[in-house]
């Protein structure tokens, strides 16, 4: 293939990706890798540097259209993007150490992770107005009110170590691999932190830009950034998850879900495999 | 006044970061889709060669290479200069939340803010 008909394909497979990505919300990233490394054969360190930017450019371009709707907790975010980014730097570090066919075996297990999360439903816990609040997310004034159909409803923080750990752990996994790891920053927030499925889904798409920022700066010093394999790469999945976001009012996401998250879980197996066969 | 987000305040304030992040977002693809073009044209007809891991020649690694070949418009650079400011965006949305705070007085996440600041800024300079 010459570099024109390479980056069409390849513009036309992240335009897909960030498509499904938004209308599922599982995000275009986590197909970027094997779309690059299973489909076209490339390196896998180039692959995470491509797909890093392109999450920088989905995250910003939604979080745009999310902040106004009031969902997002600043402080929350803020507060756990310490962690993210701190996580974000030791997991770039890793990915210079760790060898590129042991990357592609985690890589897989965190695609089936997501798979399965792509089948499961949210369920939120309510605050107990009376009941005893946090000390540490009081202090941090994290407690907040989201807008539903019956008015600002308001919700109680809690378990920050827990929430604080395991973003540090995502942090991690985005900067090793160049996911988002929205999956993983949401079961922090509503799991351990008991944040609405609302709110911790939309905090985690706004912090998912900064994570990534933290690890793409140290893939542009390393050499893994390449401009002509990250141009069609940002281009199609920044088109693809706006159409995507669009589409979203109208389309009936839930066997789409189901359908992506075959795919993806059918991508996992894929990567393992390729793993452990050496072949990356 | 105990500030809570989604008050009113940090309501204006989350309109105008949204705001700053899709200007990046545009201004950081539209450099990123003009050096395409610029690159493409060029060497369009060469063979597209990922399958081995070679790392990037220094100059498209540093900052102070990657505007010295994007102002000399080679379309690698340009395009890396576009990829530049997509990474700059997040920070810029930092610093930007930075200054909303001191301007709240609000010291905790003044501080929070600034950690989250020096990280990033450390993952562009410091390596």
């Amino acid at each position: 293939m010459n570099l024109i008909e390479f980056s069409l394909v390849l513009g036309a497979g992240s335009f897909a990706a960030g498509f499904l990505g938004a209308l599922t919300g599982l995000g275009g990233g986590v197909v970027i890798v094997p779309l690059l490394t299973i489909g076209l054969g490339v390196d896998i360190r180039y692959a995470i540097g491509a797909s890093l930017v392109s999450v920088i450019a989905t995250s910003s371009g939604a979080a745009s259209a999310y902040v106004r709707e009031g969902y997002s907790n600043i402080r929350v975010g803020m507060f756990l993007e310490i962690a993210t980014s701190t996580g974000a730097l030791f997991g770039a570090f890793l990915a210079s150490v760790i060898s590129p066919q042991v990357i592609a075996v985690i890589f897989g297990m965190v695609l089936l992770d997501s798979a399965y999360h792509s089948f499961r439903q949210p369920v939120d816990q309510p605050c107990k107005e009376n009941g005893h609040q946090d000390r540490l997310a009081t202090f941090l004034k994290m407690h907040g009110s989201y807008p539903t159909r019956n008015g600002e409803q308001r919700y109680c923080v809690r378990g920050v170590p827990w929430g604080f750990s395991i973003m540090f752990g995502a942090g991690t996994l985005s900067g090793l691999l160049g996911i988002g790891s929205g999956a993983l920053k949401v079961i922090a927030m509503d799991r351990a932190m008991h944040l609405p499925y609302k709110v911790s889904s939309t905090t985690s798409n706004f912090m998912i830009g900064v994570t990534a920022a933290a690890s793409a700066g140290i893939y542009l010093t390393r050499g893994y950034l390449d401009p002509g394999l990250a141009m069609p790469v940002v281009l199609g999945v920044l088109a693809g998850s706006f159409l995507g976001a669009k589409f979203l009012v109208s389309a009936r996401t839930g066997l789409l879900r189901m359908i992506f998250g075959g795919v993806v879980a059918l991508l996992a197996v894929e990567m393992i495999l390729n793993g452990l066969k050496r072949t990356f | 006044m105990p500030e809570i987000p989604g008050s009113p305040n940090d309501v204006k304030v989350e309109v105008a970061m949204g705001k700053l992040l899709r200007i990046g977002v545009l201004l950081a693809a539209s450099v990123v889709l003009l050096g395409g073009v610029v690159y493409l044209v060029r060497h369009g007809g060469e063979r597209a060669d990922y399958h081995i891991f070679r790392g990037e020649p220094t100059d498209l690694r540093s900052i102070r290479g990657i505007l010295k070949d994007a102002f000399t418009l080679h379309g690698r650079g340009i395009i890396q200069l576009g990829l530049l400011l997509l990474i700059a965006t997040p920070v810029a949305r930092v610093a930007f939340s930075l200054l909303a705070f001191l301007r709240q007085q609000d010291h905790i996440y003044t501080t929070v803010t600034l950690i989250v600041l020096s990280v990033l800024l450390y993952s562009l300079f410091g390596s």
